[in-house]
């Protein structure tokens, strides 16, 4: 048993929480994050050239990383500084490439983006439910069908898409040049986008493609789980300078009992939601990773909300404000749960096991 | 980061479930498993078949004819007998007192008290609560008065676990009415034969008798009884509450008890359908479950940290916290699943009328006495007002 970080990963967790600390802080993030398009090109390059992309992918397929470790220490130092960075998309097309056996240099150097199109408006978690159709045209294929809330579609060059092809999952690579692509920013940062498909030529990466769709599930869920970790964590520091400067009737109110309390069964689920995490990244990637993922989902759901909304309700009117940094982490813990599968969801995967 | 055992551990996990294989009588899992009150006898031979195989002073480092084992190891232990059913080892004189004297006591009263707790030939049971001092233990009353040899101790103590058991009690007493609370404060060690005490049953919630009030008028003690110096009884009460917390989560517990809801849901029947397919309380059971599952790794990572840094840390309140909220929600689990089969009173003679399944009749009972478990050891508020000073430093 060991919980400490092996050297390496210590160290890319190091670099990237410092580049994020030192060159987007979160006043240049909120900038950033709502105004189109939605990230920004030089941090992405920047966030490349450190690493943070190669340490998606495992050796084989060219990266450093792959491991659910890898993609967890990645994406606590996002989540950390709420980056706005499209790199989910990246992670999980590289999940998908890292399955066919596809080249992903590109990908992982950051050159080209990519974004995943699993998701569809009346099915968007469960792959049973997709709708998309592909079908042979000449030597290629044409992909139909409208992808939802693609994230970090609004700046993709290339789209890997789920679609049935003779009614199996398969994935297919659509040019960001060939579709209809509508972007737009979210709620709490960054950009997605509406993927319409009519027809549109596709190449073939993965018939199939189940399995693998599966596993880029998992491993988005993993990653998002992690960056929640970090911005709770980011989220508690700031909440408790709060709370020990802050003055009602003459008394800082960190010394009031009742804020005291619920303090603390916040950092209690701020631990519960860092153990979990922790487990659903050693088991990515084993035969049992499917069901930790969805734990650790519904957990960090259930405990995103609370951190979320008690930290609002504990700043009281300020943390009403959109210039108040506590708000955007808060916005991020609420809307992260719809992400890849909400508490419910991931929940009744978890009685179907 | 690795979440694997050591081979090393693997192995002694291996051993100590082949030991309760092999030996735990059935008459004690049988015990266990049905839920009800234990018999002394039943105790005394679980700790003496432990003691003969070493395993008794699961805390004790091998000086004191323990087994030495690490934080790791106490884990792995209390995972196997939980998984067995065994009897749960009575910690007032194993867990509490002995490494208090290890830490505190003369060499006279390590060597006389010590080998008497492995053998069972003391019982021992704790002596802290009073009528008017829970929570707020440093508000604790009964005095201790120095006279010649002796202290002369009147008052009364309360919440005595097992006192009935029991021919020894450890105590902390008032030494000094003059200081703050926390200053004037002695460990003593007092013989439950000396006259001047009576003990009394409290009948309990649930209708069952494992706690006790003590009352103490005029008992006459050897000063040689202190444990450590007059008025540092604080330090010594501290040091007990921080020092062998490596099961306080009681995630063993919680395990069965996660899988005897998971088997009641696969057999309670309603309207033709288990509970287990009914979507309702299979979330509520999912839910449990994935908190334990995150449990699990939190008590790991703790114990993981204390290994290292060789104590554990004031963020052990945690686990006090969430374990026993979770193992309360598996008993309220147990009884809701039961629904109106769960109100006879234990021990009602239905014959061959029973209402629950086997093993599950002392349900309700174990549910009522379960919500102990987030007051005793430092209530659950008390772990938060430890928390908000250690680890938020509000």
């Amino acid at each position: 048993m060991d919980f400490d970080l092996t050297e390496d990963r210590q160290m890319l967790s190091d670099t990237l929480t410092r580049y994020l600390k030192d060159k987007y802080p979160i006043e240049t993030r909120t900038k950033v994050a709502y105004e189109a398009p939605f990230h920004a090109p030089a941090q992405w390059d920047a966030l490349a050239e450190l690493g943070a992309l190669f340490a998606l992918a495992p050796e084989e397929a060219g990266g450093f990383g792959g491991t659910g470790f890898d993609i967890s220490v990645v994406f606590e130092a996002l989540g950390g500084a709420l980056c706005p960075e499209p790199i989910l998309g990246a992670l999980q097309a590289s999940r998908l490439l890292t399955s066919a056996e596809a080249d992903q240099e590109a990908l992982l150097s950051g050159a080209t983006k990519y974004a995943v199109g699993i998701g569809e408006l009346e099915a968007p978690y469960e792959l049973e439910s997709i709708q998309a159709e592909a079908r042979a045209a000449g030597s290629d294929y044409q992909v139909s069908g409208r992808k939802s809330v693609v994230y970090g579609g609004q700046v993709a060059d290339i789209f890997l898409v789920a679609a049935r092809l003779d009614g199996e999952l398969a994935v297919f690579e659509v040019s960001a040049a060939d579709a209809s692509v509508t972007g737009f920013g979210m709620i709490d940062g960054g950009g997605a986008a509406e993927l319409v498909l009519e027809d549109t030529p596709a190449r073939l990466i993965l018939k199939d493609a189940e399995a693998a769709l599966e596993d880029a599930m998992n491993a988005g869920v993993v990653a998002l789980c992690a960056e929640a970790v970090g911005a709770m964590d980011g989220r508690k520091v700031m909440k408790l300078e709060y709370l020990r400067t802050r003055k009602e009737v003459g008394v800082p109110i960190g010394k009031f009992k009742v804020l005291q309390h619920r303090a603390v069964d916040m950092l209690t689920e701020i631990e519960q939601a860092r153990s979990i995490t922790i487990k659903a990244a050693a088991e990515l990637g084993g035969p049992d990773a499917a069901r930790y993922a969805s734990m650790a989902k519904n957990l960090i759901g259930r405990a995103g909300r609370l951190i979320a909304e008690e930290a609002i309700q504990m700043h009281g009117g300020i943390a009403m404000t959109w210039e108040y940094p506590g708000s955007h982490y808060a916005k991020r813990l609420i809307m992260i749960d719809a992400q890849l599968g909400d508490t419910d969801y991931h929940l009744s995967r978890v009685m179907a096991a | 980061m690795d979440l694997s055992f050591t081979p090393e551990e693997q192995a002694f996990r291996e051993e100590v479930r082949s030991f309760f294989a092999q030996n735990l009588p059935k008459d004690m899992s049988d015990a266990v498993r049905a839920g009800g009150e234990l018999t002394k006898d039943m105790m005394d031979r679980y700790h003496a078949l432990l003691n003969e195989r070493g395993w008794l002073g699961t805390t004790w480092p091998k000086e004191f004819g323990g087994p030495g084992w690490s934080p790791v190891q106490r884990h792995i232990f209390e995972e196997e007998a939980c998984r067995a059913y065994a009897p749960r080892i009575v910690p007032f004189g194993l867990a509490m007192l002995a490494p208090v004297l290890m830490k505190f006591g003369t060499k006279e009263q390590q060597e006389e008290y010590l080998p008497r707790i492995l053998s069972g030939e003391d019982w021992w049971c704790q002596g802290y609560s009073e009528p008017g001092a829970g929570s707020d233990l440093a508000s604790l009353k009964t005095r201790a008065v120095r006279d010649g040899d002796d202290y002369v101790i009147n008052g009364q103590k309360t919440w005595t676990t097992l006192g009935q058991h029991a021919n020894r009690i450890f105590c902390l007493v008032r030494t000094d009415p003059d200081v703050k609370p926390q200053k004037g404060i002695s460990f003593i060690l007092v013989d439950l034969d000396t006259p001047g005490i009576e003990m009394r049953p409290i009948k309990l919630i649930e209708g069952g008798y494992e706690v006790n009030e003590v009352f103490f008028t005029d008992v006459r003690v050897p000063a040689s009884n202190l444990v450590g110096e007059e008025n540092m009884g604080w330090t010594i009460a501290k040091f007990l509450l921080t020092h062998e917390r490596t099961n306080i989560a009681g995630v063993g517990f919680s395990m069965q008890a996660l899988e005897e809801v998971k088997a009641l849901a696969r057999t309670v029947k309603r309207g033709g359908k288990t509970l287990a397919e009914d979507p309702l309380f299979a979330a509520r059971i999912a839910q449990v479950e994935i908190d334990l599952e995150a449990m699990k790794l939190t008590n790991l990572r703790m114990l993981y940290k204390a290994q290292k840094q060789g104590a554990p840390g004031p963020e052990t309140s945690i686990l006090k916290i969430k374990g026993t909220v979770i193992g309360q929600e598996l008993k309220d689990l147990a009884r809701r699943a039961l629904g109106p089969s769960a109100a006879p009173f234990p021990g009602s003679s239905l014959g061959n009328l029973a209402l629950a399944p086997a093993d599950h009749e002392n349900d309700a009972a174990r549910y009522f006495n379960n919500r102990k478990t987030s007051i005793f050891g430092g209530s659950n508020e008390i772990q938060r007002n430890i928390l908000t000073k250690t680890m938020l430093e509000l």
